[in-house]
């Protein structure tokens, strides 16, 4: 058993956990973030990438579309690196509402969100691929960002004032002694130490999880209601800019092009459990035609990986309605000990990835004037690690990258041009990461052969340098292939299923990567 | 991305090859084709500036190195998924090179200012191309390699021959239009006239329109503006005299009004499409009128051995390959295919100081072919390539129509 101790121990590694684990280092306290997978492996990287601007919440709700375009400047700047200012358009179709767009332009005014009216003839000269028949269009400041540089880039910033981030690391109990929270018990995943934290308080941002995570403390019933979206990407960017419909919000109506694919999604389904999101095959064919009529061709182009993720809304009839000083939009605070008589922990939920500073802070904030101190937050003054030289991110810097060192090192992830050193490097500083792990940083298989290639020679880089055994690099190839998969069968028409069928004569045909001996252990 | 940029690309042509990266499977067949990959590391290879790159290309022009793409073709041939690896090359090249476009390849592309100003000098020229000093000269101002194989200048010019020009004998047949192209008009004078005369010994009657330049070296060089408004004004004066078949001995100029004009640079002109469904590549005319019983086989023995290179920009145009066929009716000829898929020169690229050593590598294998096959005689459908086999091998290199010629006993 391993003995930690910290003023607060924050519960998930999502972007609000890791947005209040740095809030929390930054403001002084010694924190840790425990994770039960790995960084941003749940619902902050399930998502389609968009930065919003605000545009599509200022007819319903002004002021939740005024705090995005808030936070949407700040985090331009603070995850610099993460974000690609591509800009936005929301765009009418014949046919729309045409009321909608004026209501558009209200609910902007009071936002005092950033946009300008443009004609359908200039939308279509900045992205040829949308529907010619457009008819009103507004251009706003969408971006997009990359969810898991977004955690880890809060993260590393924690850990800079000190913090400590435990990944695979998960919550088994939370003491509780005289009504207050003494310890929080976890299971190294990885080692199957067991892992004991002392502290004072602890600060639940385990979204979907949230309620099991709660109960632990003896808060009951609290009443999460994971809400899955399903996503699909494209293999390259049919649009450069975000592109909305400008109608009353509904399922599948964003484009937001990220790196080098383009994402469409969403849904909104209420499910029970959000460790078993299914994907519908009806959900991923309604997804390509809402595609279709934004972009026509849609349908045609080769869908590469779809995948759900579930909304952590948390719709608690006991939250107090008056206290609203910290709650930011759509997002709920639930102080246990007025709740539920247990002092010293808090949990959040809901809320939007784009807001998930404000977020953090707010419930810092609680946390601060419980503790009876006067600590400001100080999270949107100063950049996270990587993105000090406040550039942001565009879709040509891995080819600028690969242009400059194509000739002294190797590529291994055609599609993601992962070069040999990005990769051995990272293996290097997390020996035991699985290809999913380092997947989320490299980006490695995450293109149109979808691990087809890279995968096999990765496998081999980990033998070679990493100093990986056969049995265990086969069980981790295999874990990989199997996880890619749950993202390719409902995509599987067109030019995909070409790809499919030679990646599997290649890995079951030729390499016969099933029947090889491999490590019994679990591999995570 | 320039200005000139976007309008280099903002049209419906590129989103269609864009469109076709989706097909690739990375099975990687294109690399093993490319004949300029094959012998040098710094070009990355067709998979990867074509269908890999493109995916990352929005704003800025990174990937410098995909100007050592000769344009040749061979990837967008032989992929079995349909992905145009070529047109998206050459389209991101001509987004990178706008707005700094080097003086060389602005001269190299303007093949009627280069033979207008060698003709009337053409001993003069021929000299000053083979005096070492003079070459270094021009290879430090313009970047043309010194050593690089340069069209022989002509005292006459075809446009010349044929204003005095009159048929041996009266026309039996129909009209046909002929094409000649710079080259042709200029420097390959020869092929020229005898595509002329075996046409009229067939009994047809042949029309030549003034006609200006297609525009394929200013398109392979990125200067899509100034090809797109040639190839337009070509075809709008091939229109112009009637209503029938265009035939051409200027191979690769063919393959610009056939297809490049229009699926590279996304020319849409109707006068294109009309003048692009017409023309014919000597050769395949030829094989044409065999195939419809119309070639009479009267032609005479010839006893020899000759290599033959169907040059890349020929193949390209999905025609198979209509000169080996032809020939095969020529008795005691027997012609050995070069297998090779590029001689190097891909139109200007041979020529550019930086990518010499480069094409001169890419047609070794080829200078040894025809050197092993038949040191002093080979057969080729296009100028440059000719240009660059003559230098490389010391030999004679003809048009194929120069043995029908011979056989038919005009020469």
């Amino acid at each position: 058993m391993r003995k930690l101790s910290a003023d607060v121990v924050v519960v998930g590694g999502g972007a609000t956990g890791s947005g209040v684990v740095r809030d929390c280092a930054m403001r002084g306290y010694k924190a840790i973030l425990v994770e039960r997978g790995d960084l941003g492996h749940g619902t902050s990287a399930r998502f389609h990438g968009l930065l919003h601007s605000g545009g599509r919440y200022v007819v319903a709700d002004p002021e939740s579309g005024a705090e995005c375009a808030r936070e949407n400047a700040i985090l331009k700047r603070i995850h610099a690196d993460a974000v690609e200012a591509t800009g936005g358009f929301f765009f009418q179709i014949e046919g729309d509402d045409e009321s909608f767009a004026d209501k558009f332009i209200e609910g902007a005014k009071i936002a005092k969100l950033p946009y300008q009216e443009i004609t359908a003839a200039e939308l279509l000269k900045r992205e040829p691929r949308c529907n010619p028949k457009a008819t009103r269009v507004m251009e706003v400041e969408d971006g997009t960002i990359d969810g898991w540089q977004l955690v880890w880039g809060a993260c590393r910033s924690a850990e800079a004032y000190g913090a400590q981030i435990l990944t695979y690391h998960q919550v088994t109990g939370i003491d509780v002694v005289g009504g207050k929270v003494q310890s929080v018990r976890c299971l190294d995943r990885k080692s199957g130490e067991e892992v004991v934290i002392d502290t004072a308080y602890v600060i639940n941002c385990s979204g979907p999880w949230a309620g099991q995570v709660a109960a632990l403390a003896g808060c009951h019933d609290v009443n999460v209601v994971p809400g899955r979206g399903v996503m699909v990407a494209m293999s390259h960017r049919l649009v450069n800019s975000v592109v909305n419909r400008l109608v009353k919000p509904a399922d599948g109506d964003i484009i937001v092009p990220v790196h080098t694919v383009c994402i469409i999604g969403t849904t909104d389904v209420k499910v029970e459990d959000p460790d078993n999101l299914e994907l519908p095959r009806a959900e991923v064919q309604k997804m390509l035609d809402a595609g279709e009529l934004m972009v026509p061709g849609f349908r045609e182009s080769r869908a590469v990986h779809a995948w759900a993720g579930a909304r952590p809304l948390i719709k608690d009839d006991r939250v107090d309605a008056s206290d609203t000083r910290h709650m930011s939009r759509g997002m709920a605070i639930l102080d246990h000990e007025t709740r539920d008589g247990v002092g010293g922990i808090l949990t959040i939920g809901g809320g939007k990835l784009t807001t998930y500073r404000l977020m953090a802070k707010n419930i810092t904030d609680v946390m601060v004037e419980k503790l009876g101190d006067d600590r400001p937050c100080r999270t949107d003054q100063e950049p996270v690690p990587g993105s000090e030289n406040g550039k942001n991110y565009q879709v040509s810097h891995r080819l600028h990258d690969r242009e400059e060192d194509r000739l002294e090192d190797q590529i291994i992830c055609e599609c993601e041009l992962m070069s040999r050193k990005m990769f051995t490097e990272l293996l290097r500083a997390n020996p035991d990461a699985s290809f999913d792990d380092l997947r989320r940083q490299l980006r490695l298989g995450m293109g149109p052969c979808q691990g087809g290639f890279c995968s096999l020679r990765a496998t081999g880089i980990a033998c070679a340098e990493g100093g990986w055994s056969a049995d265990k690099a086969t069980a981790a190839l295999r874990l990989f292939l199997k996880n890619r998969w749950i993202g390719l069968w409902p995509i599987l028409h067109g030019d995909q299923l070409r790809q499919a069928a030679l990646d599997s004569w290649m890995i079951s045909g030729t390499l016969n990567v099933e029947s090889l001996p491999a490590s019994e252990e679990v591999v995570l | 991305m320039s200005s000139q940029g976007y309008s280099a690309l903002g049209f419906a042509g590129h989103e269609l090859a864009r469109a076709s990266l989706d097909h690739c499977v990375k099975c990687t067949i294109c690399e093993t084709q490319c004949p300029v990959l094959a012998v040098t590391p710094l070009f990355s290879g067709p998979k990867f500036v074509g269908p890999q790159a493109e995916r990352y290309r929005h704003g800025l022009s990174v990937d410098h190195s995909l100007d050592y793409c000769s344009s040749c073709g061979t990837c967008t041939l032989v992929c079995p998924q349909g992905v145009k690896i070529a047109e998206l090359n050459s389209q991101a090249r001509a987004v990178m090179k706008a707005g700094h476009m080097p003086l060389r390849d602005k001269l190299i592309s303007q093949t009627v200012v280069m033979g207008k100003l060698m003709t009337p000098f053409a001993p003069i020229a021929n000299a000053a191309l083979n005096v070492g000093p003079i070459r270094s000269l021009v290879q430090g101002v313009i970047g043309i390699h010194k050593k690089a194989p340069m069209p022989k200048a002509n005292s006459r010019t075809f446009m010349g021959w044929w204003k005095k020009h009159t048929p041996a004998q009266p026309a039996t047949k129909g009209k046909l239009i002929f094409f000649h192209g710079c080259a042709g008009g200029y420097f390959e004078v020869d092929t020229s006239i005898k595509s002329v005369e075996v046409l009229e010994h067939l009994g047809y009657e042949v029309v030549v329109p003034k006609q200006g330049c297609c525009g394929l070296a200013q398109q392979s060089n990125g200067l899509y503006h100034e090809a797109s408004a040639n190839v337009v004004k070509l075809a709008k004066e091939l229109q112009a005299a009637g209503d029938v078949t265009i035939i051409s001995s200027s191979g690769s100029c063919t393959g610009m009004l056939k297809h490049e004009a229009h699926e590279i640079m996304g020319v849409t002109d109707p006068a294109l499409a009309d003048v692009g469904a017409r023309v014919r590549d000597i050769m395949e005319f030829l094989l044409e009128l065999d195939e419809a019983g119309e070639l009479p086989h009267d032609f005479q023995p010839i006893k020899m051995t000759v290599p033959y290179h169907a040059p890349c920009q020929l193949k390209g145009q999905g025609m198979g390959l209509p000169a080996l066929e032809v020939l095969k009716l020529i008795p005691g000829l027997t012609v050995v295919e070069s297998g090779a898929a590029c001689c190097g020169i891909a139109g200007t690229y041979g020529l550019k100081k930086e990518k010499f050593d480069v094409a001169q590598a890419v047609g070794k294998p080829l200078f040894d072919m025809i050197k092993a096959t038949n040191p002093d005689y080979a057969i080729c459908d296009t100028e440059t390539c000719r240009w660059q086999l003559r230098k490389g091998t010391g030999a004679t290199v003809d048009h194929p129509i120069a043995l029908i010629h011979r056989s038919l006993g005009l020469s």
